[in-house]
Parts: C-alpha cells; sequence; structure tokens
C-alpha cells in the first residue's frame, strides 16, 4: 500500500520539541503522529490542540502503540536519549537525536545529510555546530583547512538549564564536529552567553585558517552556496558581511585565514527570532527526517 | 566548603601574567614569566595567576594565539615559587575542565572561574572539579558595572553554592565609580560574607582601580587583585605595587614588602613592556562606555584592517552590549562602521 506520509514521534515536549512540532506539521513527507513525556505539561496540552495523540508515560507509552513511529525525534536530554536509544533500535525506529548524547553519526543536512538515511540514529551535533559547520566545509572543500575555530553568541534567555549545567559538552562536542564533519584538521569551538535586551539575535563567527596561496574566489563562492543550502531549512541564515580574508601572518604558522561573520535569526515558529541557536536544530533536525522519511517512501513498506 | 584562612588583613593577588598576556598581546617568553614570578614570590606576594588573558585554553584565532604554551608558563612559574602559589584563569565557554586538569598537573592549585556577571550559573561544572582536584576556588562575576548590586549578589551565591570560597566584584571594563562599587562590595559582603571572602578586581580605565580597592577594603573585601606597572587589558589593573605601598600606609597587613615590589614592577617588569597601560582616549572610552577592556588591542588591530578609528568601534561595542569572549563583534563592528562611512 502506497503511503504519503511516514508516521513519526516526538519525545520531550519541551520548547524545542514543540518547535519542532509545528515545523514539521508543515511536511509533506512526515507526520507527527505522537508526542511523548514524562509528566503532564503546557508542550503536550499543545500538541494534543494540534491533534497529536500525546502521552506522559514515556517511551513505554509509545512503545505500546500500534502503529509505531518509523521515526522518533528526542529532544530530551543526553541521560534520557542514551537511556532509550537502544529501545528504539530494538523497535527498529529510527532515532533523530536533538540531544547531546552522541551516538549516531554527527549530521549537518547542508554537508552530509544524504549520508545517513538509513543509520538507527544520528546526532544533530549542537546548535553551534549546525551554525557553522557547513561553513568550515564550504572551504575545505576548496582547500586544505589545518586549523579550524568557531564562537557562537548566544541570548542568555535562549540558554537552557542543561545546556548551562555542562558548557563543556558544548565546547568538546562542538570543537570535535568542526573538525570531523566540517573537514578541518583541528576544531576549536568558544560560547558566548549576552544577557542584553531586547535579546541578542544568534551570532556566528567561523575562522579557517588557509593557505597563503588559497582560491579566494573559489572559496568566497563555496561559502555563498552553503549558505544558500542551509537558508533551504533556515530562512534568516544570513552573511553579516563578505567573506573576510586576513594575508599570512607568523603567529598563524604564516597561514593566511578567512573569517565569516553569521545571523541566524529564527523563524519564530514557537520560539522567539531572537534564539536562532534552537530555530537551527530545530530545522536541521526537520530536514534530516524529511530526508529520510523520502528514502522510505522511495522503496515499497 | 569553608574559605581558606588568610594569612594577613588582605590577601592580594598578582595578575602580571595573566591579565597583562592581553597587553602583551599573549607573547609573553618563559623567560620573562620566570623573572616575574622570582621577584613576586620574593616580595612576598602569595598568589601569581599565569593564564592567557582570556584564561586557559584562550588561546585562538578570536583572542590571539599564546607565543608559548601556557602549560609550560605555568609548569615555569611552579618551578621559580619558594612560598608563593600559582593561578589560573578559566572562562566557561572557552576553557575546560580538561584544560584544567592540565593547569593543575603543572602546578596550579587555584582556578579563577569567570562568568558574565549574569550568568554564573555556566559554573557549577567547573567548580564541582575544582573541589574534586583539591583547588582554591575564585569566582569572578565579569562586567560587574552591568547589573546591580543585588543581581550581582545573588550570582555570587550561585557561585558559593557550586563551590567558590571567593566570589569577585570583577571590573572588567574598568567603569565603576567608587559609589557603585561600594554598593556592590556591601551587597556580595551581605550576601555571602558569612562563609566566602569577597574579592575586587580592578582596571584603571578611569583611574578607579586603586581608590576603588581602598573602598573594598574599609567594605569588608579581603581578597584584591593588582599587576605590576598596571600591566593589564585596557588601561590596566590597579598597580600591584602601589596598592602595596598604599595599603602600607593605611596600616593594612598585605604580608608584601614595599620595596620590593617596587623593584620587581621598574627592574623587572618595566624593561619587557611592549607597551606601558595607559589612559588614552580608546581605554578611557572603554571605562566610559563599559567596554570588557580586552577589547583594546583587537579594536585597534580593527581600527587600522578597516580605516575606522578603534574609539568609534569601543563605542559602539558598548552601546551593542557585547560582553567578554566577543572579540570577533569587533570585527564586525569594524566592518559596518567602514561601511557607513562608505
Amino acid at each position: 500500500m502506497a503511503r504519503d506520509r511516514v508516521l513519526a514521534a516526538i519525545v520531550g515536549p519541551g520548547n524545542i520539541g514543540t518547535d519542532l512540532l509545528a515545523k514539521l506539521q508543515r511536511s509533506s513527507v512526515i507526520e507527527v503522529r505522537y508526542m511523548v513525556g514524562v509528566v503532564e505539561s503546557e508542550g503536550l496540552a499543545r500538541a494534543r490542540e494540534l491533534g497529536v495523540e500525546a502521552s506522559a508515560e514515556g517511551v513505554d507509552w509509545l512503545l505500546r502503540q500500534d502503529p509505531l513511529p518509523e521515526i522518533v525525534f528526542e529532544a530530551t536530554s543526553a541521560k534520557a536519549h542514551a537511556a532509550n536509544a537502544p529501545r528504539y533500535a530494538e523497535a527498529g525506529i529510527q532515532a533523530v537525536d536533538l540531544t547531546p548524547a552522541h551516538l549516531g553519526p554527527m549530521v549537518s543536512p547542508a554537508v552530509n545529510g544524504a549520508e545517513y538515511l538509513e543509520a538507527p540514529n544520528v546526532s544533530m551535533i549542537t546548535c553551534g555546530g549546525q551554525a557553522t559547520i557547513p561553513i568550515v566545509h564550504a572551504v575545505s572543500r576548496i582547500t586544505p583547512v589545518p586549523y579550524a575555530e568557531i564562537v557562537a553568541s548566544i541570548a542568555s534567555r535562549s540558554a537552557g538549564a542543561g545546556t548551562r549545567a555542562n558548557i563543556d559538552e558544548f565546547t568538546h562536542t562542538t570543537g570535535a564536529a568542526v573538525a570531523e564533519v566540517g573537514g578541518a584538521d583541528r576544531g576549536k569551538a568558544i560560547i558566548v552567553l549576552n544577557p542584553v535586551e531586547p535579546p541578542m539575535i544568534m551570532r556566528d563567527t567561523v575562522y579557517c585558517m588557509i593557505g597563503a596561496e588559497a582560491d579566494r574566489a573559489a572559496i568566497t563562492t563555496s561559502i555563498h552556496e552553503v549558505v544558500a543550502d542551509v537558508q533551504q531549512y533556515v530562512p534568516g541564515y544570513t552573511l553579516r558581511a563578505e567573506p573576510q580574508f586576513d594575508e599570512p601572518a607568523p603567529e598563524w604558522g604564516g597561514h593566511a585565514r578567512v573569517a565569516v561573520f553569521l545571523e541566524v535569526k529564527g523563524n519564530g515558529d514557537f520560539l522567539p527570532p531572537y534564539a536562532g541557536n534552537l530555530d537551527i536544530m530545530t530545522a536541521a533536525a526537520a530536514r534530516v527526517g524529511e530526508l529520510m522519511a523520502q528514502a522510505k517512501l522511495e522503496v515499497p513498506a | 566548603m569553608t574559605r581558606p584562612e588568610l594569612a594577613h588583613d588582605i590577601r592580594l593577588i598578582d595578575t602580571t601574567l595573566r591579565d597583562g598576556s592581553h597587553a602583551m598581546a599573549h607573547r609573553f617568553t618563559e623567560t620573562q614569566v620566570r623573572d616575574t614570578v622570582r621577584a613576586l614570590d620574593a616580595a612576598g606576594v602569595e598568589w601569581i595567576e599565569v593564564s592567557h588573558g582570556d584564561g586557559i585554553g584562550g588561546s585562538s584565532f578570536n583572542y590571539g594565539f599564546s607565543g608559548t604554551d601556557e602549560m609550560q608558563l605555568i609548569a615555569a612559574a611552579r618551578d621559580e615559587v619558594t612560598t608563593a602559589r600559582i593561578a589560573v584563569l578559566l572562562v566557561p565557554g572557552i576553557g575546560t575542565v580538561d584544560d584544567l586538569k592540565r593547569a593543575r598537573d603543572a602546578g596550579a592549585e587555584m582556578v579563577r572561574v569567570a562568568t558574565h556577571c549574569t550568568e554564573a550559573d555556566v559554573s557549577p561544572q567547573h567548580f564541582a572539579a575544582a573541589r574534586e582536584l583539591g583547588m582554591e576556588t575564585v569566582g569572578f562575576l565579569m562586567m560587574a558595572h552591568r547589573t546591580s548590586p543585588e543581581d550581582l549578589a545573588k550570582q555570587a551565591r550561585i557561585m558559593v553554592e557550586a563551590g567558590c570560597q571567593c566570589p569577585y566584584v570583577t571590573d572588567s571594563a574598568g567603569a565603576l565609580l567608587m559609589h557603585e562599587a561600594k554598593a556592590r562590595f556591601d551587597a556580595l559582603v551581605a550576601e555571602v560574607g558569612d562563609e566566602a571572602w569577597v574579592g575586587y578586581h580592578g582596571h584603571q580605565n578611569m583611574s578607579m582601580g586603586v581608590a576603588n580597592s581602598v573602598i573594598a577594603w574599609e567594605s569588608g573585601v579581603r581578597s584584591i587583585d593588582g599587576s605590576l606597572c598596571a600591566l593589564g587589558a585596557g588601561s590596566g589593573n590597579s598597580p600591584t605595587e602601589v596598592l602595596a605601598a598604599v595599603f602600607d600606609r593605611l596600616g593594612v597587613d598585605t604580608g608584601v614588602d614595599v620595596s620590593a615590589l617596587l623593584d620587581a614592577a621598574e627592574d623587572v617588569v618595566r624593561p619587557y613592556l611592549q607597551r606601558w597601560p595607559k589612559m588614552d582616549r580608546n581605554a578611557i572610552v572603554q571605562g566610559w562606555a563599559g567596554v570588557y577592556s580586552s577589547f583594546l588591542l583587537h579594536a585597534e588591530r580593527a581600527g587600522e584592517r578597516y580605516k575606522v578609528p578603534a574609539h568609534e568601534i569601543l563605542r559602539r561595542c558598548g552601546e551593542l552590549g557585547y560582553v567578554g569572549g566577543q572579540e570577533d563583534m569587533i570585527i564586525d563592528v569594524a566592518i559596518g562602521l567602514a561601511a557607513e562611512r562608505g
């Protein structure tokens, strides 16, 4: 029987889960049938209002449903996802992980979105990673990048308790992903919380070390192409200025540098537009989920 | 966690080799570090902070790469001391617990965990690690002018609950006037003074560092920072040698030999200064507009690169409310100003 949409569930009915639901409700290939929490919450109530079956009985409840979802989006915590992931895998459900658990391959839709369509579990890395890794990739596909560094500035209000309690997790994971997914030899990540009012829109800066003779025009073109790719799922992803090239310097080991200044304005689906850091996570997760769903729809169930 | 006993009326912490790293563009040599540490140790300074200016792990495009690996500098400093001990700075979001462990292995015995004045809840992870490593703990509430005394005290409470023995009123912009500084000292002493010490870290951008240090002492603050020759970000820190002389005149025991410290400043640090931090237009603007002092050299470089005045960049950074760590925004602002000028 031909299906027109793939069934999915969202586990974690907080702000992220709710924003993700809003995005997936516009999808032509995914139907979010279930929203799951562990206590009754506004998020579950909002989901019910939208016609989604919502339960506070956790993953136990979800795995009793018939039909089961084929894809689950998890927006809980690293610990919860680590506990739930084996159960999804056992039930044959693909997991798109928005927590910092990082059990599966790290995915950035504009870089390697199509590579892991059948992976049982994919990690959405971090907000700063989603915002910056496409740019590192844009440079590294043109010229070797011995070192890349990213600085993510986010509004204090958009940094949740989980992020704050384990900020090293961001630094480590994002730095590693800048190298592994972005294609730099080494990566470093920095995050800054800014409490200014009205809240600042997420800003990201990407610095890539490049050779003195690197083709700057080709790098610039590549960056513009990648920005356009990301704009397909985050329309408010923009360059603040043209890529800036700095001449080789002794303290950079004789390398030159390209610096890219980004603004990430969210879509304002449920989260406020300044929280581009959260929006780019939900948008990227929705994108990856849709790619998985399309792959499922193209083969007989 | 209990606070440490104080050996003297005031604990002077010298940050020449950490905050001074900004003024040195993070290019301290091992010889400079060894010479400075030896002189500070001989003068009786109890704690000497050594790190990249932006804390351990700060070596980067954004803040400047270290000329010499900071762990090597920390180990060299540890190697030189006889009675003094070594502290490091750690800014969560830049440095990590892994960096802290390396610093501990290199010989650091105190960590100063620094957050923006409203973001103390990113620090408990690092305080917990420091306690496990058996290190003394200080908490920097940076850009302390950017929040009210009451809220600053609440943030100090968060740090103390997490294991901080000494939260600091950290005037990163050198912006606090005397009554503003006093209100913050009073609020912190009232909130945590029974269980922790309160500290003060000043900058000289509006010449308030030493005066505020005296007010700090009078308000019950017991840990005070200085740098030899004021070597630090912006127009530098309260000069350690001046603090020592002033407290000596006040009859306040710091345990420091004033003459030896004057010699350290004059004979050891001054000869290697590339720039003597001073209250020039750019630095005064930082105090006036409330801009993170470390932005100074970055703004000067961006000003040169994009042909816009550094003091205009700094003012714009103040207007936009940028905080410590957002050095990348200096370039962004310079590009914007250059575009406005056509």
